[in-house]
């Protein structure tokens, strides 16, 4: 059928912001699908709250906005632009809520804008549990035994009749927020109680817990002509019980025979078909190990975390084709984009194995609950292909970035056997690795079956890899046996540890003898047709298919997996990078491990690599490319680190050389630099032990700001205000050595500000310079940031440019760089360089209309920011005002304390924009999902020294109509000040406490600045997750409570009586 | 371990691991795109004389069971995998691939690039081959020499057909199978619709089968190049115009030639489980398995009482025909899947339709 002409502007739903169970797969799939719209020649509006993303740029679609995806900021553009249909499926459960929102308030129908891709009813057949058990039914597919329930009592009946355990999945809810298996009584209060809060229509499914099952996974496709494909089934790792996007996950399914494959397919298509939808769906089976008996578990009626990773698995570009069938066309009309010769209406045959593994935020939450379960905590994943499993496998634990390079861990030598069955049997993140030493302490597969139900397969797999360590260490130097551990995809950083040598050792022997890597090509077909695709992997086999071109390239890095501090922006700036130097007339060659990324979408680069970013990997593509050099300042940290050991490697860094990026990074020589440049920074000193750092804190004075040198994302910094608590954190915090110095600076506190420059090596352009709304001592990624600086006068803001300016020059700094400044007594210090592509690019770029990272690369490539067209020093600034609004995932990581501080915690942003800072704060906290009401309760607790400031904060609340309530001492000094304060109980009095506040909805906003959250047990810390887990806004910087006063202050009329006339006594 | 050699027609050799039986041997090596079903795979009579490649390189990893079978022994010269699993895993498993293989004294290979192998044979076309164990007798030259001077293959279907006729029995229509290799697969569907079913050699004459009095002719698949099975081709005429016909396969490109048209070989054949058709009718595409080396000649058919009723998605070849006058249709894939997609399971429900609505126009 061809394309419909009857429509012409379509408008595309974005996802938001990254949150668990949403990243960055969206802004793969979002992009995807506006360019294919574009390409068919329709007219494509774009709303997306979040900034940091390719599907935000203004090419990618006609018109965009970077708006609040609210029901009030949408309906406003749906009245101004009228489109002629909306496509909802592409932006996540964010989109579909969003259209389900809209169509309720009537506005649709309305204005008659038709929705696409899936129809209303679909997603409420599909979400709605009561009627997918329904169609379910219909179709004979069998369901595990459940019951819908709106309330506790009605739990406990159910389970009163089927017993425990039970399922809890909350209705609408992204990533299985607020959901999890009930053992007993108390389990189910808990969490039928969370889950009933977090679903938007107080909807609970209690369901017959079915763990053990297998769990399979189909991405399915439907056109309107009613053909229907499925594009790749996925197994996962871990049985039923721990949500697939926590899984580790392999494609295609290895344990089905043909029967149980085919049976499964069928139930799949007939769902898509029932479900009438027109676009792409993912199927979620649970298969019995031991007969033909499945249950269907869940459906997305949408693109979604599996489709895209689908798409990266067999290279069939499932968001683009959806897009194209939503318009009208169908699977039998559209050419399959990998092989340019056969048709999209096929089901991917491929010839290798892909493995996904999740990539948790466990390493920067230590007291986060490590356990997995039905709902989502990964923030993000790596992927790898590989022609064995146990290749794929291991590829893709060391794409992971956690330090490790094989299936073990650290000092696992000394865990009890009792432990490690422990962790085996309740699934962690680490269960891999347990697993790893298990076997190696000669557990039987069978005994680690018996604990995980994890398919015998797979643990026969992992057996392997482990007898293979034994052989590697009986058979040292011999070249049989490295091809074989090649093969099964031992790193060479493992080897040299078998065999007591060196990585570099290994790496040279294997060159002597052959054995190096072939790349193969993801081609969608196993090789039936010849193909274009330039995406290849690479693993131990005869034939490369990965030829050289002609023309001169380079090699850019990417970020590898999505995690806190390191998130979609870098990705972003890597697709920019990539972009500008095909610009500039070269071959532009990626390396990424990321499935859910665009810079990992085959189309983006003229070659993809999906490999591992670890410097063998590396270098054995720069071995074949032969590239004039690598580009390493967009992929975030986790390029920058590769950086020197490619250069021994005798690889060219382009841009910032390492010299220099060591000068910024290595604290001694940075600070010998600025003090060349005369430029101020905090007095601080670099400490190789306990006892250096509680020397240098004794001279400095307390509160002093301690950190390891080299991190991202502020990992393990903190602000100590004591000898007692520097030395916890000596112990506990850091390994201080010679090799990892440990960074003790004088805490000053004051207004943050950070600047983000292009350098050629003699001009600087600075886009802009942005303020934050959190005082120093909050870590930049957390911090609302406001463009442009509100605060600053026009001679401090030449200062800025002034440091900015000569820091580029002295630094020698050629492509981006960051920098942190905090502006304290009048007086300006650098905090931080980042020799690098920064988080703020992206809301800069977009901000400005300088394409940062395209000019930055370009000037990496020889080519100065005059000659590109663009003046140096500041930019003009913008008129209005933008800010960025961090966004966490809290209510998805229990018992991780939400408290604001130097080590980053948000997992997204999003930007608000308008003519006011009110107007744009208002919208940023409306687009990071913050209710603002404009009256209310709201809720204080604050440590002593801030009261004084609270005290203005509360007065200003009550003005504006708020009731004010604070525990005992806060409420005292509030009623001394003449803030008339209701008082509620500590945690643990008697009578209405605090918590009861919070639980019962009592208070709409909290203020807690109390304790330092280190000790969960601590009562702040209560206060603060029992917010987090009712869903109440709580807020740990008074900054952050005043940015938001203001704009209900903007909001709301005030209630003051008239002024008395003050009767003189004289 | 023991070393073996697959040695391929062009002088292309894979070193590679032995596993099944020790013998040496020689065939047509193809491969075929499936993921899952290498058990109906390697029990698929139409691979009589042919060396199997499976694309997908993990194989073996669920074993061998009792059911799964398409014939009753494998008619395969040689299987080629990447990896062979040793250590099957589902609750059907009786015995593990390499067990199998040996007990049917079929030779197999592991361990080789056998993507580098379907791309030579992507290029090349369907080549001749040998497996051989590696030792230093091994003289290439002189296997390629002999390879290169082996005439094809030109009795397929004798090999497979039965020697006589057995009932397979139903209280509903009777159907006449004409087995040229048949898949199981055919009579599981045949028997699941209640059929009355006589299975009968490749050789069996029109008379003696109208004899029987069938309700309808199931002209089954089987290996090889059509226009060698003169016999049923002449069979096939002398059927068209007294009773419902449904071809599979070879028997669909049997009854093109029996009608006048002719057939080709193709450059490597389709064999998969993936393989988009198109129905001309309906417009609707389905996804089908396939096996087959040869196709029709579409410009054949302009010549006689056919048309085409499906084509092939990707190279637009001829996936089935009907007959213009006669309650004929044949289909070039396999609806009865075993291995692969299920989506064309209904042509069996069309063909009892077609039978039922002969009956009543005969004694309307």
């Amino acid at each position: 059928m061809p394309k419909r002409t009857d429509i012409n502007t379509i408008l595309v739903i974005g996802s938001g912001p990254i949150v668990i169970g949403q990243a960055a797969e969206f802004d793969y799939a979002g992009t995807q699908a506006c360019l294919s719209l574009k390409e068919e020649g329709y007219r494509v509006i774009l709303i997306n709250s979040n900034p940091a993303t390719i599907m935000t740029d203004t090419e990618i679609a006609d018109k965009v906005y970077i708006e609040p995806i609210s029901l009030e900021f949408v309906s406003r553009i749906l009245r101004k632009e009228r489109p002629d249909a909306l496509l909802p499926t592409l932006g996540g459960q964010t989109g579909l809520n969003m259209a389900i929102e809209l169509h309720e308030s009537g506005i649709l129908d309305e204005l008659g804008i038709e929705i696409l891709g899936t129809k209303l009813d679909a997603i409420h057949k599909a979400e709605d549990r009561d009627l997918f058990r329904n169609l379910m039914y219909e179709l004979g597919a069998p369901v595990p035994e459940s019951d819908i329930i709106h309330n506790l009592d009605e739990a406990k009946r159910f389970v009163e009749k089927i017993g425990y355990p039970v399922i809890v999945r909350p209705a609408f809810t992204l990533g299985g927020t607020g959901g999890g298996i009930c053992n007993n009584d108390q389990e189910l209060e808990e969490i039928v109680t969370s889950g009933l809060k977090y679903s938007p229509v107080t909807q609970c499914l209690l369901e017959k817990s079915i763990a053990g099952f297998k769990e399979i996974e189909y991405e399915v496709m439907r056109d309107a002509a009613d053909n229907a494909i499925v594009v790749c089934s996925m197994e996962n790792f871990d049985p039923v019980g721990i949500h697939t996007g926590d899984s580790i996950v392999v494609a295609p399914a290895q344990t089905l025979s043909d029967r149980e494959y085919q049976m499964l397919r069928n139930i799949s298509l007939d769902i898509i078909r029932a479900l009438k939808i027109e676009g792409g769906c993912n199927v979620q089976l649970a298969l019995d190990p031991n007969s033909f008996q499945y249950y269907v578990i869940e459906v997305n009626p949408r693109v979604s975390r599996s489709s895209a990773l689908a798409s990266k698995a067999t290279g069939y570009p499932i968001a683009k084709l959806a897009a194209k069938i939503a318009v009208g066309l169908t699977l039998d009309e559209i050419k399959n984009p990998v092989t340019g010769s056969t048709y999209a209406c096929f089901e991917p045959a491929i010839d290798y194995i892909v493995a996904k593994i999740p990539r948790w935020p466990f390493d920067k939450f230590e007291s986060a609950k490590r356990n997995l379960g039905t709902q989502m905590k990964a923030t993000g994943e790596v992927m790898a292909l590989g022609r064995t499993f146990e290749e794929a496998l291991l590829k893709a634990v060391r794409s992971l970035e956690t330090g490790h390079v094989h299936i073990e861990m650290k000092n696992a030598n000394e865990l009890t056997d009792a432990w490690i069955e422990k962790r085996i049997r309740k699934a962690g993140d680490e269960r891999l690795f347990f697993i790893g030493e298990a076997l190696r302490r000669g557990v039987t597969i069978e005994q680690i079956h018996d604990w995980s139900a994890i398919d015998l397969w797979f643990l026969k797999k992992l057996e392997k890899i482990v007898a293979m360590e034994s052989t590697l260490t009986a058979n040292k130097n011999d070249k049989d046996v490295l091809r074989t551990a090649k093969r099964l995809g031992f790193a060479d950083k493992k080897i040299a540890e078998l065999w007591e040598t060196t990585q570099e050792a290994v790496y040279t022997f294997r060159k002597e003898q052959g054995i190096i890597p072939v790349y193969k090509m993801v081609d969608t077909c196993a090789a039936e047709f010849e193909s274009q695709t330039p995406y290849f992997y690479g693993t131990y086999e005869e034939e490369n298919e990965s030829v050289r071109s002609d023309k001169q390239s380079v090699v850019v890095l990417g970020s590898g997996p999505i995690r806190i501090g390191q998130g979609v922006e870098f990705d972003y700036a890597t697709v920019h990078s990539v972009w500008a130097i095909q610009e500039a007339g070269y071959e532009a060659i990626i390396i990424n491990s990321n499935p859910e990324t665009v810079s990992t979408d085959f189309s983006i680069s003229d070659k993809l690599y999906f490999e591992p970013l670890t410097i063998e990997d590396v270098m054995h593509i720069i071995d074949l490319e032969q590239p004039i050099g690598v580009v390493v300042q967009f992929g975030g940290q986790t390029a920058i680190n590769l950086a020197d050991k490619l250069e021994a490697n005798g690889v060219k860094i382009l841009g910032t050389t390492l010299e220099d990026i060591d000068r910024a990074e290595n604290r001694d020589k940075f600070e010998q630099a600025l003090r060349e440049l005369a430029i101020p920074q905090p007095p601080g000193d670099t400490a190789t032990s306990a006892e250096g750092a509680m020397a240098i804190a004794e001279k400095l004075g307390f509160p002093v700001l301690v950190r390891p040198s080299y991190v991202l994302g502020g990992r393990a910094m903190e602000i100590v205000y004591n000898m007692e608590e520097l030395a916890h954190y000596m112990e506990h915090a850091v390994e201080a050595s010679p090799d990892h110095p440990v960074l003790v600076d004088r805490y000053l506190t004051g207004q943050e500000i950070e600047v983000d420059a292009i350098c050629d090596g003699e001009n600087v352009l600075i886009p802009g310079i942005m303020e934050h709304i959190e005082r120093a001592g909050v870590h930049s990624g957390d911090s609302i940031s406001v463009y442009p600086p509100q605060k600053l006068t026009d001679a401090q803001k030449e200062t800025l440019v002034d440091y900015t300016t000569r820091l580029a020059k002295g630094l020698g700094i050629v492509g981006l760089m960051n920098i942190q400044y905090v502006l304290s007594d009048g007086e300006i210090y650098v905090i931080e360089v980042n020799p690098r592509s920064s988080r703020t690019v992206p809301f800069l770029s977009k901000i400005t209309n300088i394409p940062m990272a395209n000019i930055a690369t370009k000037a990496i490539l020889g080519q100065t920011i005059p000659a590109q067209g663009y003046p140096t020093g500041l930019a003009d600034e913008q008129p209005g005002v933008f800010v960025k609004v961090p966004v966490f995932s809290f209510a998805k990581l229990r018992r991780v304390d939400i408290t604001l501080g130097p080590e980053m915690k948000s997992t997204g942003e999003v930007m608000g924009k308008d003519a006011t800072l009110e107007k744009a704060l208002y919208k940023g906290l409306v687009a990071a999902g913050t209710e603002i009401k404009t009256y209310g309760t709201v809720l204080f607790t604050v440590s002593d020294k801030d009261k004084e400031e609270a005290i203005a904060i509360a007065k200003r609340f009550s003005t504006v109509g708020y009731r004010i309530m604070a525990t005992e001492g806060t409420a005292r000094s509030f009623e001394a000040a003449g803030v008339q304060t209701d008082v509620v109980e500590k945690i643990g009095a008697k009578g209405k406490t605090l918590i009861d506040v919070i639980q019962n909805g009592e208070a709409q906003l909290v203020v807690n600045t109390l304790t330092k959250g280190k000790q969960p047990a601590r009562d702040g810390f209560r206060i603060r997750r029992e917010s987090v887990e009712n869903g109440v806004p709580c807020l740990t910087s008074l900054d952050t409570a005043e940015a938001m006063l203001r704009v209900i202050e903007s909001m709301t009329f005030t209630a003051e009586e008239m002024p008395k006339a003050e009767v003189q006594h004289s | 371990m023991k070393k073996r050699l697959l040695i391929l027609e062009d002088g292309t050799v894979f070193n590679g691991i032995a596993f099944g039986s020790d013998k040496a041997s020689q065939g047509e090596v193809v491969f075929t795109t499936g993921m899952t079903g290498y058990q109906e795979t390697l029990s698929d009579p139409s691979f009589y004389g042919q060396i199997v490649t499976l694309t997908y390189p993990l194989i073996g990893n669920y074993g061998i069971n009792r059911d799964d079978f398409e014939g009753i022994t494998p008619a395969i010269r040689g299987f080629v995998v990447r990896e062979l699993e040793e250590h099957p895993s589902n609750f059907r498993c009786d015995m593990t691939l390499n067990d199998y293989l040996k007990s049917q004294d079929i030779p197999g290979i592991e361990g080789i690039d056998t993507r580098k192998l379907t791309r030579i044979i992507r290029s090349k076309g369907a080549v001749r081959a040998i497996l051989t164990a590696a030792n230093e007798e091994v003289n290439v030259e002189d296997i390629v020499a002999q390879l290169q001077a082996t005439p094809l293959i030109t009795h397929h279907v004798r090999e497979v057909s039965p020697k006589a006729a057995y009932p397979s029995p139903g209280r509903g229509k009777r159907v006449v199978v004409i087995d040229f290799g048949m898949k199981h697969g055919i009579l599981r569907e045949l028997n699941k619709r209640d059929c009355d079913v006589l299975v009968v050699p490749y050789n069996t004459s029109a008379e003696q089968i109208l004899a029987w009095h069938p309700d309808g002719i199931m002209l089954s698949n089987g290996p090889g190049n059509p226009a060698d099975v003169t016999e049923g081709i002449e069979t096939i005429k002398n059927l068209i115009g007294q009773v419902p016909i449904f071809g599979i396969c070879l028997g669909h490109q049997l009854f093109a030639l029996a009608s006048g048209a002719t057939s080709f070989k193709l450059p490597f054949g389709h064999r998969g489980a993936n393989h988009p058709v198109k129905d001309l009718r309906t417009g609707r595409t389905e996804l089908t398995s396939q096996n087959h080396g040869y196709a029709i000649d579409p410009e054949s058919l302009a010549n006689t009482d056919l048309e085409i009723t499906h084509i092939a998605l990707n190279d637009g070849t001829v996936e089935g025909v009907r007959h213009k006058t006669y309650p004929i249709f044949t289909v070039q894939y396999h609806p009865e899947a075993s291995p692969g997609p299920e989506d064309s399971n209904h042509l069996f429900d069309e063909f009892i339709d077609m039978m039922e609505a002969e009956k009543e126009k005969k004694y309307a």
